[in-house]
Protein backbone atom coordinates (compact mmCIF):
# COMPACT_ATOMS: atom_id res chain seq x y z
CA UNK A 1 0.00 0.00 0.00
CA UNK A 2 1.09 3.55 -0.64
CA UNK A 3 1.65 5.92 2.22
CA UNK A 4 2.07 9.70 2.02
CA UNK A 5 5.02 10.85 4.16
CA UNK A 6 5.51 14.50 5.15
CA UNK A 7 9.16 15.50 5.17
CA UNK A 8 10.34 18.33 7.49
CA UNK A 9 12.46 21.19 6.12
CA UNK A 10 15.83 19.94 7.43
CA UNK A 11 15.46 16.64 5.55
CA UNK A 12 14.24 18.00 2.24
CA UNK A 13 17.78 18.21 0.90
CA UNK A 14 17.65 14.41 0.80
CA UNK A 15 14.31 14.27 -1.02
CA UNK A 16 15.23 16.70 -3.79
CA UNK A 17 13.25 19.43 -2.06
CA UNK A 18 10.00 17.45 -1.87
CA UNK A 19 7.90 18.13 1.25
CA UNK A 20 5.87 14.98 0.70
CA UNK A 21 6.84 11.63 -0.78
CA UNK A 22 4.89 8.42 -1.51
CA UNK A 23 6.30 5.21 -0.11
CA UNK A 24 5.12 1.60 -0.19
CA UNK A 25 5.15 0.03 3.27
CA UNK A 26 3.22 -2.25 5.65
CA UNK A 27 4.70 -0.80 8.81
CA UNK A 28 6.92 2.04 10.05
CA UNK A 29 10.14 -0.03 10.05
CA UNK A 30 9.64 -1.02 6.42
CA UNK A 31 8.64 2.54 5.60
CA UNK A 32 11.96 3.82 6.94
CA UNK A 33 13.91 1.18 4.98
CA UNK A 34 12.03 2.02 1.79
CA UNK A 35 12.55 5.73 2.40
CA UNK A 36 16.28 4.97 2.57
CA UNK A 37 16.17 3.08 -0.74
CA UNK A 38 14.39 5.97 -2.43
CA UNK A 39 16.37 8.76 -0.74
CA UNK A 40 19.74 7.54 0.47
CA UNK A 41 20.90 9.02 3.78
CA UNK A 42 17.45 9.44 5.34
CA UNK A 43 17.66 6.40 7.60
CA UNK A 44 20.73 7.48 9.54
CA UNK A 45 19.06 10.81 10.20
CA UNK A 46 15.97 9.12 11.57
CA UNK A 47 17.48 6.14 13.37
CA UNK A 48 20.48 5.65 15.67
CA UNK A 49 23.19 3.02 15.23
CA UNK A 50 20.91 0.37 16.79
CA UNK A 51 18.19 1.10 14.28
CA UNK A 52 15.89 2.71 16.88
CA UNK A 53 14.11 5.94 16.00
CA UNK A 54 16.20 8.80 17.42
CA UNK A 55 14.88 10.38 20.61
CA UNK A 56 14.25 13.79 19.07
CA UNK A 57 12.72 12.53 15.87
CA UNK A 58 8.98 12.27 16.17
CA UNK A 59 7.14 10.02 13.75
CA UNK A 60 3.40 10.35 13.67
CA UNK A 61 0.81 8.10 12.03
CA UNK A 62 -2.36 10.14 11.58
CA UNK A 63 -1.28 12.52 14.39
CA UNK A 64 -0.42 9.78 16.90
CA UNK A 65 3.24 9.43 17.96
CA UNK A 66 4.42 5.92 16.99
CA UNK A 67 6.17 5.64 20.39
CA UNK A 68 2.72 5.27 21.84
CA UNK A 69 1.58 2.86 19.15
CA UNK A 70 3.88 -0.05 18.30
CA UNK A 71 7.04 1.90 17.42
CA UNK A 72 8.67 0.57 14.27
CA UNK A 73 6.14 -2.29 14.18
CA UNK A 74 3.23 0.12 13.91
CA UNK A 75 1.13 -1.20 11.01
CA UNK A 76 0.13 1.05 8.12
CA UNK A 77 -2.93 0.89 5.93
CA UNK A 78 -3.98 2.63 2.74
CA UNK A 79 -4.67 6.30 3.28
CA UNK A 80 -2.57 6.61 6.43
CA UNK A 81 -0.55 9.79 6.69
CA UNK A 82 2.90 9.69 8.20
CA UNK A 83 4.61 12.88 9.42
CA UNK A 84 8.20 13.25 10.51
CA UNK A 85 8.64 16.17 12.93
CA UNK A 86 11.93 17.24 14.46
CA UNK A 87 12.42 18.21 18.11
CA UNK A 88 10.24 20.76 19.76
CA UNK A 89 11.48 23.75 21.74
CA UNK A 90 9.73 26.17 24.10
CA UNK A 91 9.45 26.76 27.81
CA UNK A 92 11.95 27.82 30.45
CA UNK A 93 10.66 26.35 33.68
CA UNK B 1 36.26 36.86 29.64
CA UNK B 2 34.11 34.36 27.79
CA UNK B 3 34.85 30.70 28.25
CA UNK B 4 32.07 29.54 25.93
CA UNK B 5 33.46 26.80 23.73
CA UNK B 6 30.63 25.80 21.40
CA UNK B 7 27.09 24.59 21.01
CA UNK B 8 26.94 20.85 21.46
CA UNK B 9 24.20 18.37 20.64
CA UNK B 10 22.99 16.68 23.82
CA UNK B 11 22.24 13.51 21.88
CA UNK B 12 24.99 12.81 19.32
CA UNK B 13 27.66 15.22 20.57
CA UNK B 14 28.15 17.12 17.30
CA UNK B 15 29.56 20.59 18.01
CA UNK B 16 28.55 23.81 16.28
CA UNK B 17 29.94 27.33 16.24
CA UNK B 18 28.05 29.88 18.32
CA UNK B 19 25.02 30.93 16.24
CA UNK B 20 21.25 31.35 16.64
CA UNK B 21 20.46 27.65 16.19
CA UNK B 22 18.88 25.24 18.65
CA UNK B 23 18.57 21.86 16.97
CA UNK B 24 21.27 19.49 15.79
CA UNK B 25 21.21 19.38 11.99
CA UNK B 26 22.07 15.74 12.04
CA UNK B 27 19.94 14.02 14.70
CA UNK B 28 17.56 16.84 15.76
CA UNK B 29 18.77 16.69 19.36
CA UNK B 30 18.74 19.94 21.37
CA UNK B 31 21.90 22.04 21.41
CA UNK B 32 23.46 23.15 24.66
CA UNK B 33 26.15 25.74 25.41
CA UNK B 34 29.37 24.10 26.59
CA UNK B 35 32.25 25.86 28.31
CA UNK B 36 35.97 25.47 28.70
CA UNK B 37 36.04 25.67 32.50
CA UNK B 38 39.79 25.20 32.68
CA UNK B 39 40.21 28.53 30.89
CA UNK B 40 39.01 30.22 34.10
CA UNK B 41 42.28 29.15 35.63
CA UNK B 42 41.35 29.89 39.24
CA UNK B 43 40.29 33.44 38.34
CA UNK B 44 36.60 32.91 39.18
CA UNK B 45 36.56 32.92 42.98
CA UNK B 46 34.05 33.58 45.79
CA UNK B 47 35.90 36.84 46.52
CA UNK B 48 35.59 38.05 42.93
CA UNK B 49 31.89 37.22 42.81
CA UNK B 50 31.22 38.89 46.17
CA UNK B 51 33.00 42.05 45.03
CA UNK B 52 30.51 42.57 42.21
CA UNK B 53 27.05 44.25 42.21
CA UNK B 54 24.19 42.11 43.51
CA UNK B 55 22.61 40.93 40.27
CA UNK B 56 22.78 37.78 38.14
CA UNK B 57 25.73 39.10 36.14
CA UNK B 58 28.09 38.57 39.05
CA UNK B 59 28.35 35.06 37.57
CA UNK B 60 28.81 36.31 34.00
CA UNK B 61 31.76 34.02 33.28
CA UNK B 62 29.29 31.11 33.40
CA UNK B 63 26.70 32.80 31.19
CA UNK B 64 26.95 32.62 27.39
CA UNK B 65 27.43 36.26 26.43
CA UNK B 66 30.48 38.14 25.21
CA UNK B 67 31.58 40.89 27.58
CA UNK B 68 28.95 42.81 29.53
CA UNK B 69 25.19 42.42 29.11
CA UNK B 70 23.36 44.95 26.96
CA UNK B 71 19.94 43.91 28.27
CA UNK B 72 18.76 43.38 31.85
CA UNK B 73 21.77 44.74 33.71
CA UNK B 74 19.87 44.82 37.02
CA UNK B 75 18.16 41.44 36.96
CA UNK B 76 18.48 38.89 39.74
CA UNK B 77 19.79 38.47 43.26
CA UNK B 78 16.35 37.96 44.70
CA UNK B 79 15.91 37.05 48.38
CA UNK B 80 16.51 33.56 49.71
CA UNK B 81 14.07 33.59 52.59
CA UNK B 82 14.56 31.36 55.65
CA UNK B 83 10.97 30.20 56.01
CA UNK B 84 10.66 29.31 59.69
CA UNK B 85 6.89 29.72 59.94
CA UNK B 86 6.28 27.48 56.98
CA UNK B 87 8.91 25.02 58.22
CA UNK B 88 6.96 24.66 61.45
CA UNK B 89 3.73 23.88 59.60
CA UNK B 90 5.47 21.33 57.37
CA UNK B 91 7.42 19.84 60.28
CA UNK B 92 10.87 20.37 58.78
CA UNK B 93 14.05 21.83 60.21
CA UNK B 94 15.66 23.99 57.55
CA UNK B 95 13.49 25.46 54.81
CA UNK B 96 14.14 28.27 52.32
CA UNK B 97 12.11 30.00 49.65
CA UNK B 98 14.06 31.37 46.70
CA UNK B 99 11.74 34.22 45.88
CA UNK B 100 11.72 35.23 42.23
CA UNK B 101 8.21 36.62 42.70
CA UNK B 102 10.18 39.85 43.20
CA UNK B 103 12.61 39.47 40.32
CA UNK B 104 13.30 42.77 38.57
CA UNK B 105 11.77 44.12 36.35
CA UNK B 106 8.70 41.94 35.63
CA UNK B 107 8.31 39.91 38.82
CA UNK B 108 9.23 36.51 37.50
CA UNK B 109 12.20 34.28 37.00
CA UNK B 110 11.83 34.83 33.25
CA UNK B 111 13.78 38.11 33.49
CA UNK B 112 16.90 35.99 33.99
CA UNK B 113 16.56 33.96 30.80
CA UNK B 114 15.31 36.90 28.78
CA UNK B 115 18.23 39.15 29.66
CA UNK B 116 20.66 36.49 28.45
CA UNK B 117 18.58 35.77 25.32
CA UNK B 118 18.20 39.43 24.37
CA UNK B 119 21.82 40.32 25.12
CA UNK B 120 22.75 37.46 22.84
CA UNK B 121 20.20 38.55 20.20
CA UNK B 122 21.82 42.00 20.16
CA UNK B 123 25.25 40.37 19.71
CA UNK B 124 23.87 38.39 16.76
CA UNK B 125 22.51 41.62 15.24
CA UNK B 126 18.77 40.94 15.57
CA UNK B 127 16.46 43.95 15.84
CA UNK B 128 13.22 42.04 16.47
CA UNK B 129 12.77 39.53 19.26
CA UNK B 130 9.85 37.21 19.92
CA UNK B 131 8.61 34.39 22.11
CA UNK B 132 6.01 31.72 22.66
CA UNK B 133 4.73 32.35 26.15
CA UNK B 134 2.36 31.17 28.85
CA UNK B 135 2.44 34.74 30.22
CA UNK B 136 5.46 35.55 32.35
CA UNK B 137 7.81 35.29 29.43
CA UNK B 138 5.59 37.60 27.36
CA UNK B 139 5.85 40.36 29.96
CA UNK B 140 9.56 39.90 30.38
CA UNK B 141 10.35 39.89 26.67
CA UNK B 142 8.13 42.93 26.11
CA UNK B 143 9.64 44.96 28.97
CA UNK B 144 13.26 44.09 28.40
CA UNK B 145 12.97 44.51 24.61
CA UNK B 146 11.46 47.96 24.96
CA UNK B 147 14.15 49.03 27.41
CA UNK B 148 16.81 47.77 25.01
CA UNK B 149 15.28 49.47 21.96
CA UNK B 150 14.26 46.20 20.28
CA UNK B 151 10.98 45.43 18.54
CA UNK B 152 9.05 42.50 19.95
CA UNK B 153 6.30 40.04 19.18
CA UNK B 154 4.80 37.86 21.88
CA UNK B 155 2.60 34.90 21.03
CA UNK B 156 0.34 33.55 23.75
CA UNK B 157 -2.57 31.13 24.16
CA UNK B 158 -5.87 33.04 23.85
CA UNK B 159 -7.08 32.26 27.40
CA UNK B 160 -4.35 33.76 29.60
CA UNK B 161 -4.90 35.64 32.85
CA UNK B 162 -5.65 39.36 32.41
CA UNK B 163 -2.62 40.35 34.50
CA UNK B 164 -0.30 38.61 32.13
CA UNK B 165 -1.85 40.05 28.97
CA UNK B 166 -1.91 43.62 30.30
CA UNK B 167 1.49 43.05 31.87
CA UNK B 168 2.90 42.51 28.39
CA UNK B 169 0.75 44.87 26.35
CA UNK B 170 1.70 47.90 28.43
CA UNK B 171 5.21 47.77 27.01
CA UNK B 172 4.08 48.42 23.43
CA UNK B 173 4.82 44.95 22.18
CA UNK B 174 2.84 43.18 19.49
CA UNK B 175 0.72 40.56 21.21
CA UNK B 176 -0.80 37.81 19.12
CA UNK B 177 -3.22 35.43 20.85
CA UNK B 178 -3.45 31.99 19.33
CA UNK B 179 -6.63 29.94 19.32
CA UNK B 180 -5.11 26.90 20.97
CA UNK B 181 -2.91 25.76 23.84
CA UNK B 182 0.72 26.60 24.54
CA UNK B 183 1.86 23.63 22.50
CA UNK B 184 0.03 25.02 19.48
CA UNK B 185 1.64 28.42 20.05
CA UNK B 186 5.02 26.75 20.34
CA UNK B 187 4.65 24.81 17.11
CA UNK B 188 3.56 27.94 15.26
CA UNK B 189 6.57 29.84 16.64
CA UNK B 190 8.92 27.20 15.25
CA UNK B 191 7.41 27.77 11.84
CA UNK B 192 7.55 31.57 12.16
CA UNK B 193 11.17 31.35 13.32
CA UNK B 194 11.97 29.43 10.13
CA UNK B 195 10.54 32.22 7.99
CA UNK B 196 11.20 35.57 9.72
CA UNK B 197 14.65 36.85 10.77
CA UNK B 198 13.72 37.22 14.43
CA UNK B 199 15.35 36.04 17.62
CA UNK B 200 12.76 33.76 19.20
CA UNK B 201 14.01 33.57 22.76
CA UNK B 202 12.71 30.06 23.34
CA UNK B 203 13.23 28.71 19.83
CA UNK B 204 16.33 29.71 17.86
CA UNK B 205 18.20 31.36 20.76
CA UNK B 206 16.92 28.84 23.30
CA UNK B 207 20.35 27.33 24.09
CA UNK B 208 21.54 30.74 25.35
CA UNK B 209 18.24 31.71 26.95
CA UNK B 210 18.04 28.53 29.00
CA UNK B 211 21.51 29.13 30.45
CA UNK B 212 20.14 32.23 32.21
CA UNK B 213 18.29 29.87 34.56
CA UNK B 214 21.56 28.80 36.12
CA UNK B 215 21.88 32.18 37.85
CA UNK B 216 18.89 31.24 40.02
CA UNK B 217 20.78 28.26 41.44
CA UNK B 218 24.12 30.09 41.70
CA UNK B 219 22.39 32.64 43.91
CA UNK B 220 20.84 29.94 46.09
CA UNK B 221 24.29 28.47 46.75
CA UNK B 222 25.95 31.81 47.44
CA UNK B 223 23.07 32.90 49.70
CA UNK B 224 23.27 29.65 51.66
CA UNK B 225 26.83 30.73 52.52
CA UNK B 226 28.52 28.96 49.59
CA UNK B 227 26.75 25.67 50.15
CA UNK B 228 24.65 23.49 47.90
CA UNK B 229 21.28 22.58 49.43
CA UNK B 230 20.46 18.93 50.15
CA UNK B 231 17.05 19.13 48.46
CA UNK B 232 15.61 21.47 45.82
CA UNK B 233 12.02 21.43 44.62
CA UNK B 234 11.61 22.95 41.15
CA UNK B 235 8.47 23.69 39.10
CA UNK B 236 8.43 21.99 35.70
CA UNK B 237 6.81 23.02 32.44
CA UNK B 238 9.32 22.12 29.72
CA UNK B 239 11.63 20.70 32.42
CA UNK B 240 14.36 23.19 31.56
CA UNK B 241 14.85 24.77 35.01
CA UNK B 242 15.24 21.34 36.56
CA UNK B 243 18.15 20.57 34.23
CA UNK B 244 19.76 23.99 34.67
CA UNK B 245 19.64 23.85 38.48
CA UNK B 246 21.48 20.56 38.19
CA UNK B 247 24.02 22.02 35.75
CA UNK B 248 24.62 25.09 37.94
CA UNK B 249 25.27 23.00 41.03
CA UNK B 250 27.65 20.72 39.15
CA UNK B 251 29.52 23.74 37.79
CA UNK B 252 29.99 25.28 41.24
CA UNK B 253 31.18 21.94 42.60
CA UNK B 254 33.58 21.52 39.68
CA UNK B 255 34.97 25.02 40.18
CA UNK B 256 35.44 24.39 43.90
CA UNK B 257 33.01 27.15 44.90
CA UNK B 258 30.88 24.72 46.97
CA UNK B 259 31.28 21.20 48.29
CA UNK B 260 29.24 18.44 46.68
CA UNK B 261 26.17 18.02 48.89
CA UNK B 262 24.73 15.26 46.68
CA UNK B 263 21.80 17.57 46.07
CA UNK B 264 18.57 15.82 45.20
CA UNK B 265 16.37 17.56 42.66
CA UNK B 266 12.59 17.15 42.71
CA UNK B 267 10.26 18.28 39.93
CA UNK B 268 6.76 19.65 40.52
CA UNK B 269 3.83 19.62 38.12
CA UNK B 270 0.10 20.17 38.21
CA UNK B 271 -1.90 16.96 37.91
CA UNK B 272 -3.74 18.48 34.93
CA UNK B 273 -0.45 18.69 33.05
CA UNK B 274 2.02 16.20 34.45
CA UNK B 275 3.75 14.32 31.63
CA UNK B 276 7.18 14.52 33.27
CA UNK B 277 5.99 13.65 36.79
CA UNK B 278 4.11 10.71 35.36
CA UNK B 279 7.18 9.38 33.55
CA UNK B 280 9.20 9.50 36.79
CA UNK B 281 6.48 7.83 38.83
CA UNK B 282 6.00 5.12 36.21
CA UNK B 283 9.74 4.49 35.97
CA UNK B 284 10.04 5.15 32.24
CA UNK B 285 11.92 7.81 30.29
CA UNK B 286 9.23 8.10 27.63
CA UNK B 287 7.29 11.31 27.98
CA UNK B 288 3.71 10.95 26.79
CA UNK B 289 2.46 14.36 25.58
CA UNK B 290 -0.83 15.46 27.17
CA UNK B 291 -3.52 18.07 26.61
CA UNK B 292 -3.07 20.48 29.51
CA UNK B 293 -5.95 21.29 31.86
CA UNK B 294 -4.88 23.16 35.01
CA UNK B 295 -5.10 26.55 36.69
CA UNK B 296 -1.28 26.57 36.65
CA UNK B 297 -1.17 27.99 33.14
CA UNK B 298 2.48 28.96 33.38
CA UNK B 299 3.30 25.24 33.67
CA UNK B 300 0.80 24.05 31.07
CA UNK B 301 3.17 22.59 28.51
CA UNK B 302 1.81 19.25 27.38
CA UNK B 303 4.80 18.35 25.20
CA UNK B 304 7.85 19.30 27.29
CA UNK B 305 11.05 19.90 25.31
CA UNK B 306 13.38 18.94 28.16
CA UNK B 307 11.17 16.27 29.71
CA UNK B 308 13.61 13.46 29.02
CA UNK B 309 16.56 15.33 30.52
CA UNK B 310 14.58 16.52 33.56
CA UNK B 311 13.50 12.93 34.13
CA UNK B 312 17.15 11.86 34.06
CA UNK B 313 18.27 14.61 36.44
CA UNK B 314 15.68 13.57 39.00
CA UNK B 315 16.58 9.92 38.66
CA UNK B 316 20.34 10.43 38.80
CA UNK B 317 20.27 12.91 41.67
CA UNK B 318 18.07 10.65 43.78
CA UNK B 319 15.14 13.04 43.58
CA UNK B 320 11.57 12.34 42.61
CA UNK B 321 8.54 13.96 41.06
CA UNK B 322 4.96 14.55 42.12
CA UNK B 323 1.92 16.47 41.01
CA UNK B 324 -0.91 18.30 42.76
CA UNK B 325 -4.55 19.09 42.00
CA UNK B 326 -5.91 22.59 41.38
CA UNK B 327 -7.34 22.64 44.91
CA UNK B 328 -3.96 21.68 46.38
CA UNK B 329 -2.37 24.48 44.33
CA UNK B 330 -4.76 27.06 45.77
CA UNK B 331 -4.25 25.71 49.29
CA UNK B 332 -0.48 25.93 48.90
CA UNK B 333 -0.59 29.50 47.54
CA UNK B 334 -2.61 30.45 50.64
CA UNK B 335 -0.31 28.53 52.96
CA UNK B 336 2.77 30.34 51.64
CA UNK B 337 1.03 33.71 51.80
CA UNK B 338 -0.28 33.13 55.31
CA UNK B 339 2.94 31.78 56.80
CA UNK B 340 5.66 33.78 55.05
CA UNK B 341 3.86 36.76 53.53
CA UNK B 342 4.87 35.70 50.05
CA UNK B 343 2.23 35.73 47.32
CA UNK B 344 3.29 33.29 44.62
CA UNK B 345 1.62 32.64 41.32
CA UNK B 346 0.05 29.28 40.58
CA UNK B 347 3.41 27.68 39.68
CA UNK B 348 4.61 28.51 43.22
CA UNK B 349 1.51 26.79 44.57
CA UNK B 350 2.42 23.73 42.53
CA UNK B 351 5.96 23.70 43.88
CA UNK B 352 5.02 24.14 47.53
CA UNK B 353 2.12 21.69 47.16
CA UNK B 354 4.46 19.07 45.76
CA UNK B 355 7.13 19.79 48.40
CA UNK B 356 4.51 19.24 51.12
CA UNK B 357 3.45 15.98 49.51
CA UNK B 358 7.02 14.72 49.20
CA UNK B 359 7.75 15.59 52.83
CA UNK B 360 4.59 13.76 53.94
CA UNK B 361 5.55 10.76 51.81
CA UNK B 362 8.95 10.69 53.51
CA UNK B 363 10.77 11.19 50.22
CA UNK B 364 12.23 14.47 51.47
CA UNK B 365 13.65 14.03 54.98
CA UNK B 366 12.55 16.50 57.64
CA UNK B 367 16.00 17.23 59.08
CA UNK B 368 17.94 18.40 56.01
CA UNK B 369 18.06 21.69 54.07
CA UNK B 370 15.24 22.16 51.56
CA UNK B 371 14.88 24.96 48.99
CA UNK B 372 11.52 25.62 47.36
CA UNK B 373 11.64 27.54 44.09
CA UNK B 374 9.08 30.32 43.70
CA UNK B 375 9.38 31.69 40.19
CA UNK B 376 6.48 34.09 39.71
CA UNK B 377 4.21 36.61 41.40
CA UNK B 378 0.64 35.94 42.58
CA UNK B 379 -0.57 39.37 41.53
CA UNK B 380 -0.43 38.15 37.94
CA UNK B 381 -2.75 35.19 38.52
CA UNK B 382 -5.45 36.69 40.73
CA UNK B 383 -8.14 34.69 38.93
CA UNK B 384 -6.81 31.51 40.51
CA UNK B 385 -7.44 32.64 44.09
CA UNK B 386 -9.92 35.51 44.01
CA UNK B 387 -12.82 33.30 45.10
CA UNK B 388 -10.76 31.69 47.85
CA UNK B 389 -10.15 34.62 50.20
CA UNK B 390 -12.32 35.77 53.12
CA UNK B 391 -15.17 38.00 51.96
CA UNK B 392 -14.57 41.73 52.28
CA UNK B 393 -16.89 43.39 54.82
CA UNK B 394 -18.13 46.79 53.73
CA UNK B 395 -19.32 49.20 56.45
CA UNK B 396 -20.30 52.84 56.96
CA UNK B 397 -17.37 55.14 57.92
CA UNK B 398 -18.32 55.15 61.62
CA UNK B 399 -16.79 53.67 64.74
CA UNK B 400 -20.27 52.40 65.58
CA UNK B 401 -20.26 50.25 62.47
CA UNK B 402 -16.72 49.02 63.07
CA UNK B 403 -16.97 47.99 66.70
CA UNK B 404 -19.34 45.02 66.37
CA UNK B 405 -17.15 43.69 63.62
CA UNK B 406 -13.96 43.92 65.69
CA UNK B 407 -15.73 42.37 68.69
CA UNK B 408 -17.02 39.51 66.57
CA UNK B 409 -13.44 38.85 65.35
CA UNK B 410 -12.17 38.90 68.92
CA UNK B 411 -14.88 36.45 70.02
CA UNK B 412 -14.08 34.17 67.09
CA UNK B 413 -10.43 34.16 68.08
CA UNK B 414 -11.29 33.06 71.64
Amino acid sequence: MTIQVRIPTPLRRLTGGADEVSIEAENIGILIDNLESAHAGLKERLCDENGSIRRFVNVYVNDEDVRFLAGKDTPLKDGDEVSIVPAIAGGAL
Amino acid sequence: MSIVRALKCRECGTEYDIAPVHVCEFCFGPLEVVYDYDALGGHFTRELIESRPQNMWRYKELLPIDGDPTVGANVGFTPLVRANNLAKVLGVKELYIKNDAVCYPTLSFKDRVVSVALSKAVEFGFTTVACASTGNLAGSVAANATAAGLNSYVLIPHDLEVGKVVGAGIYDTKIVAIEGQYDDVNRLCSEIAGKYPWAFVNVNVRPFYAEGSKSYAYEIMEQLGWKAPKHVVVPMASGSLCTKVDKAIKEFVKLGLVDDAKTRIYGAQATGCSPIARSVKEGTDLIHPVKADTIAKSLAIGNPADGYYANRVMKESGGWSEDVSDQEIVDAIKLLAQTEGIFAETAGGVTLGVAKKLIEQGRIPRDESIVICVTGNGLKTLEAVQDHIDPVRTIKPTLKAFEPLAEADLAAKK
